[in-house]
């Protein structure tokens, strides 16, 4: 009579080994993908799966009047053009818009933004959009993703045609240094829910900053990186790295290329999922073992572009600082930042 | 009856279910799971490779690496172009890192053919050589010799991870049609063989030797050569062809550089579209009764104009010693002609 107690026994213990096998298969094939500890809760984002948009062929450029590329001209001292692992570095006189535009302009792209007004910051959201009305991408949709915790406090701005803006609440955090962590998650999250379907390139700006000047398909690239203004000329021993080896941005003293500045960075869209991710796996693990990073997702940033590095990097003319001299190398400032009060600003 | 036999049964069945269900599930979902993880990385693999041209480098993570520091304010050529106004590199030395891109390019196979017809399979064995010296040293090398004489081609002591593949084809009466078939032959193995083989195709000349480093900087999407014999001049002195008629006209106020048609390549689809284009168009210029002057090498500078090439070799890749004088400008010669009886080795 204690048959079917058995059989119970030996049925439940089978499932359960059934079960526990399906998860182990599971867990491992995404760890395998990530270098979290194994200890933290696997977040949600794990789950999302990202389905690429058809790629569109190459189009033939249209025969066009353009002066011809002077193959010997001695250039007077400028900007280093190429990086040592052929990333063009995009100045003023590097490019032909004309050409670009003739080549980019076919392929129907749209470029998305995304911009955090959290807190005391939705201030500088109505600056920013006027201004990239008047320099953004000129004859390209675009789509801005304004995230936010106050919708009420975003004021309505009148968008060109083929121009959209989408304001998307998120939560807001009493510090600001976990506001600024949490945008390489929330980028990322974004892209798995919406932005994959509806663009083809993503940048990733601060908020407190305005175009001055035409920022168009020059900047676009799989992987976009642009070069911070306080750091372009000195050696890579004084970048701010994160410089402790406990956290996973650390540094070593003889690494490292460019110190990249967080508040402009960008790429197909793909891309940018996977570099957001891969930064926001770095932050959970620092958060795991109680670190902040020196200059929080900065820091994390510049790590990944050490060992992903950028196909194409912008000079500091794509994210300058108004409150530096501005130097002769650097002749079109196209987006800098706005004079502001941060200490305020933070609190 | 039994209320617990009853209910024994009744156990029995819903375990036996349950556990149908658990074994189905466990499967189901490692299944779709590896599908899906499959098919990321398949469409991650495929967009990757019809990358947008205009973006040359490949994203893959390098391990940690020492190499001195690029500076921003110090280009490290003065004296050239290094970039077109499309974001092409110009490669020239001392703008590339090999340590880097060699840490980028790690994993690829690297196809090269190289056409040795009638009396220039004399040519094979320099050739062979010098490119187990200093092409793409470290990395998979397919060598892809297309002859008429497949007995004729030397066996040369190669490197690991390095092969040659002989492929028979037919050979033409003129030089001028050996050379053009070169286009057809190449875009039908592409499809054939060389999709599946290599991840990047390199076209060459075989009447060349190689005399310094060509390596993995080359790789991009697509890319041409610089011509050594133009690369200083107007676009009104490029020997483009020039009468509409041809399939490869261009007018005179177009052009951005002369490529050289000895030295072209690209990814494997990049590849095929640019053979299968100028075969089609040579194609129909014979059916116009038309040939172009500088036959291939016309068609190619037709199709590099209006699909712009992703890298440009400067002439360190293409030179000829005897023909030209070195400038300082060049500070390696790479891949240079060797010399050879032109009336005799072309005909008969």
């Amino acid at each position: 009579m204690h048959c079917p107690r058995i059989a119970l026994g030996l049925g439940f213990c089978l499932l359960v080994g059934i079960a526990l096998c399906s998860l182990w298969v599971y867990v491992e094939n995404w760890l395998s993908v990530s270098y979290v500890p194994y200890y933290l809760p696997c977040p949600e984002i794990f789950n999302m799966k990202l389905q690429y948009k058809g790629e569109k062929p190459f189009q033939p450029v249209t025969p066009s009047q353009y002066p011809q590329p002077k193959l010997l001209e001695q250039k007077p001292t400028e900007l280093l053009t190429l990086t040592p692992w052929l990333a063009p570095i995009v100045s003023e006189g590097t490019f032909d818009p004309e050409l670009l535009h003739r080549i980019y302009q076919p392929l129907n792209l749209t470029v998305g933004v995304t911009v955090f007004a959290v807190g005391k910051y939705t201030q500088f959201v109505q600056h920013f959009l006027e201004s990239a009305e008047q320099f953004f991408m000129q004859g390209f949709r675009v789509h801005y993703y304004v995230f936010t915790n106050d919708p009420t406090a975003i004021p309505r701005v009148r968008l060109g045609s083929g121009r959209l803006a989408s304001i998307i609440p998120i939560q807001g955090h009493s510090r600001w240094e976990e506001i600024s962590t949490r945008r390489m998650e929330t980028i990322s999250q974004h892209i798995v829910e919406r932005a994959h379907r509806e663009i083809d390139y993503l940048f990733c700006l601060d908020v407190d900053m305005v175009f001055r000047n035409p920022w168009g398909p020059e900047t676009l690239g799989d992987l976009v990186a642009a070069i911070h203004p306080g750091y372009f000329a000195v050696p890579r021993q004084q970048f701010p790295y994160e410089r402790r080896p406990l956290s996973t941005a650390f540094v070593a003293g003889g690494e490292g290329d460019f110190y990249y500045g967080g508040a402009v960075f960008g790429g197909r869209v793909a891309r940018v999922y996977d570099f957001t991710r891969g930064c926001h796996m770095g932050i959970l693990a620092d958060k795991a073992n109680g670190i902040m990073a020196a200059w929080q997702e900065e820091s994390h940033l510049n790590r990944r572009f050490i060992s992903h590095k950028p196909s194409k990097v912008l000079s500091p003319e794509y994210l300058w600082d108004d409150r530096k001299p501005q130097p002769p190398s650097l002749k079109l400032i196209r987006f800098s930042t706005l004079d502001k009060d941060t200490d305020w600003l933070r609190s | 009856m039994d209320p617990r036999e009853f209910w024994g049964k009744s156990t029995k069945f819903w375990l036996c279910l349950i556990l149908l269900f658990a074994v189905l599930l466990g499967f189901y979902s490692q299944d779709t799971h590896s599908v899906v993880l499959q098919r990321m990385q398949l469409e991650k693999k495929e967009s990757s490779e019809r990358d947008c041209h205009l973006d040359t480098c490949r994203i893959p993570e390098v391990p940690r690496l020492v190499y001195p520091k690029a500076q921003l304010l110090k280009p490290t050529r003065v004296d050239v172009l290094v970039m077109t106004p499309w974001f092409a590199p110009i490669i020239w030395d001392g703008t590339f890192d090999s340590a880097i891109l060699d840490a980028q390019f790690r994993n690829i196979t690297v196809g090269l053919t190289v056409f040795a017809i009638k009396k220039y399979v004399v040519f094979l064995k320099l050739f062979l050589e010098t490119a187990e010296k200093h092409f793409m040293v470290g990395h998979k090398v397919n060598y892809y010799v297309f002859t008429d004489q497949p007995a004729n081609v030397p066996q040369i002591p190669l490197q690991e991870g390095r092969q040659v593949v002989v492929l028979e084809v037919r050979n033409y009466k003129r030089w001028q049609d050996i050379s053009m078939h070169r286009m057809e032959m190449i875009s039908n193995f592409s499809q054939q063989r060389f999709l599946r083989e290599v991840h990047y195709l390199v076209c060459l000349d075989v009447d060349m030797k190689f005399s310094d480093h060509v390596g993995v900087e080359i790789l991009a999407p697509l890319f041409g050569t610089l011509h050594p014999g133009f690369y200083r001049g107007d676009r009104q002195s490029f020997t483009y062809e020039r009468r509409p008629l041809s399939q490869a006209y261009i007018p005179r106020d177009e052009g951005d550089f002369y490529y050289a048609g000895g030295f072209f390549g690209g990814s494997v689809p990049e590849v095929y579209r640019l053979t299968m284009a100028c075969h089609q168009a040579m194609m129909a210029d014979q059916a116009n009764g038309i040939e172009a002057v500088w036959h291939d090498e016309s068609h190619l500078n037709r199709y590099l104009l209006y699909h712009k090439p992703s890298k440009v070799l400067s002439p360190e890749y293409l030179w000829d010693e005897h023909m030209l004088r070195r400038p300082p400008l060049l500070r390696k010669l790479r891949y240079v002609a060797v010399p050879k009886n032109h009336a005799e080795i072309r005909n008969r």
